[in-house]
């Protein structure tokens, strides 16, 4: 790394360590209950719909939508005052959960709830990777 | 059987707010149980009931201790905790305490530093998971601006009709000697206000204040024999969805449509018959959601429904009279605790509500993930 990088890392345990681990090999993965089919994110011991603790992880397409997002112009932690004002996006996968991230390529004006959008990998150490999202282009 | 009119508040106690430097926990807790106490016309050692919500800048004082240092031995206390809706929730954990017998005056306080800085100050309120840092996602303010976002998004609400709610409080304020917020606020200032978190501006954020609350409540009963005209409860309820707000189904409905629900049923009334609310408004937007949400207007209406002076003094439904959390002080769920009551006994001079009969008070915590409904008559 010629940069050191300054900005929090996520925390990695015992029950989200396969998220970050496909992450690190551009794979977006996510708990699914081999007993009813629910995608649970983010990370834990059970299913929500069914309790049961039998979940597996399964690589999920990387593509959905905006389903809301912010606007931070309120800097919290200083190693983000060079990206302030920066969008956090909600984004639901088209397998169902949600997950907070971040948009690149694209200007904070053309977010809009429902826009399309693709996962993309952000190495940001030799160790973590971010999962971040794109908009997907509108063929033709 | 439920408790409607069963029980009553009879005690309101205050302390310094607003910057309250020199002070500790500790003092302030003191200090409003006081001022309870003498509101109600009780002897401070009648209290044998003691619930307090713990102070967020110093958790370590607890039910207990306080009783220690008020000479008290209760028959019933403990430490309670619904996040920011602990307010409105105790109430309903006091009536139950002295329907049940356990205790005849059961007090309930309240405290914050969080102005002047107490240890924790400027992290209590920015709680967030590892994996929120990582993607620069801090603070309880951008898990509500999401959701008010995402109303706007579903419903078409602006902006403007967010500000006319915090101009409204502001007004209400200027007529509170002891708000926090005194100077005027147009809709301009509101628009012009710097962004925090999109869509929210600053000035529809709450304040970051100093200071303490107590309550009593007692049985409607021994009410009547207190100082004070009795304040009746006569409707209770809680609602309180996943604490995440992305793991709900629907980000715009919140947890007042099951607290509302359970109120008012007990109260056997509906939102025609309040004359006087004190809404939960950590952030403004949040008010037009829950008056949709406990149906005093339809879903995707409270915008329009803030907007022309009917939640102001002198329109159809005044709300957060006391300048509220935007305005007057912010101690989570315990400002919708004193001014309802304050109305209904005709206490509140310049800014009082003519012949205020019923009135609803909310309180709510997390990024609106836990709703307590109390409604009150005289």
């Amino acid at each position: 790394m010629s940069v050191e990088y300054r900005k929090p890392l996520p925390g990695i345990d015992d029950v989200n360590r396969p998220y970050w681990e496909a992450a690190r090999q551009h794979e977006l993965v996510i708990q699914k209950c081999r007993q009813c089919g629910y995608y649970r994110y983010p990370p834990g011991t059970n299913c929500p719909d069914c309790l049961s603790d039998d979940l597996e992880w399964v690589k999920v397409s990387g593509r959905g939508t905006v389903f809301t997002w912010t606007v931070f112009h309120k800097v919290y932690h200083p190693a983000f005052a060079g990206d302030a004002p920066y969008a956090v996006v909600a984004v639901e996968l088209e397998e169902g959960p949600r997950v907070t991230s971040n948009m690149v390529d694209c200007p904070l004006e053309d977010i809009a709830a429902g826009m399309p959008v693709e996962v993309v990998f952000d190495d940001v150490t030799g160790e973590i990777t971010l999962p971040k999202f794109r908009p997907i282009k509108q063929e033709g | 059987m439920n408790l409607k009119d069963k029980c009553a508040i009879v005690g309101l106690g205050y302390t310094p707010q607003g910057k309250v430097p020199g002070r500790n926990a500790m003092s302030l807790y003191m200090e409003a149980t006081r001022n309870a106490a003498a509101d109600a016309g009780l002897a401070v050692q009648d209290i044998d009931g003691l619930l307090i919500q713990p102070c967020p800048t110093d958790p370590r004082v607890s039910a207990f201790g306080l009783a220690q240092e008020l000479g008290l031995y209760p028959r019933f206390a403990g430490d309670l905790q619904v996040q920011g809706a602990t307010g409105g929730a105790i109430i309903q954990h006091a009536a139950m305490a002295v329907d049940a017998g356990l205790c005849d005056y059961c007090l309930c306080s309240f405290v914050d530093m969080s102005r002047t800085g107490s240890p924790s100050t400027g992290v209590v309120y920015q709680m967030a998971s590892t994996t929120n840092s990582a993607y620069g996602n801090f603070g309880v303010a951008a898990g509500y601006a999401m959701i008010a976002r995402r109303y706007m998004h579903e419903y078409g609400v602006t902006s403007k009709q967010f500000g006319a709610v915090s101009v409204t409080f502001r007004k209400h304020a200027q007529l509170n000697p002891i708000a926090q917020m005194q100077e005027p606020m147009t809709i301009e200032d509101h628009q012009a206000s710097r962004m925090v978190v999109e869509p929210l501006h600053l000035f529809d954020c709450c304040l970051v204040s100093d200071g303490g609350r107590a309550l009593i409540v007692t049985t409607a009963e021994r009410a009547r024999a207190l100082k004070q005209p009795p304040v009746y409860i006569m409707g209770m309820g809680q609602g309180h969805p996943f604490a995440d707000p992305l793991r709900r189904p629907v980000l715009t409905l919140t947890g007042a449509v099951k607290s509302g629900k359970t109120a008012f049923a007990m109260a056997g009334i509906t939102p025609r018959d309040v004359d006087m609310c004190a809404i939960y408004d950590a952030f403004s937007f949040v008010v037009p959601l829950q008056l949709e949400d406990l149906g005093f207007c339809g879903k995707g209406e409270g915008g329009a429904f803030v907007e022309d002076g009917r939640i102001g003094l002198g329109g159809e439904l005044p709300i957060n009279t006391s300048g509220g959390l935007l305005s007057e002080v912010y101690l989570q769920g315990w400002v919708g605790t004193h001014e309802p009551v304050r109305q209904l006994r005709g206490d509140c001079g310049e800014r009082q509500v003519p012949g205020a009969e019923i009135a609803l008070m909310t309180s709510s915590g997390g990024v609106l993930s836990e709703h307590a409904t109390v409604i009150m008559r005289r």
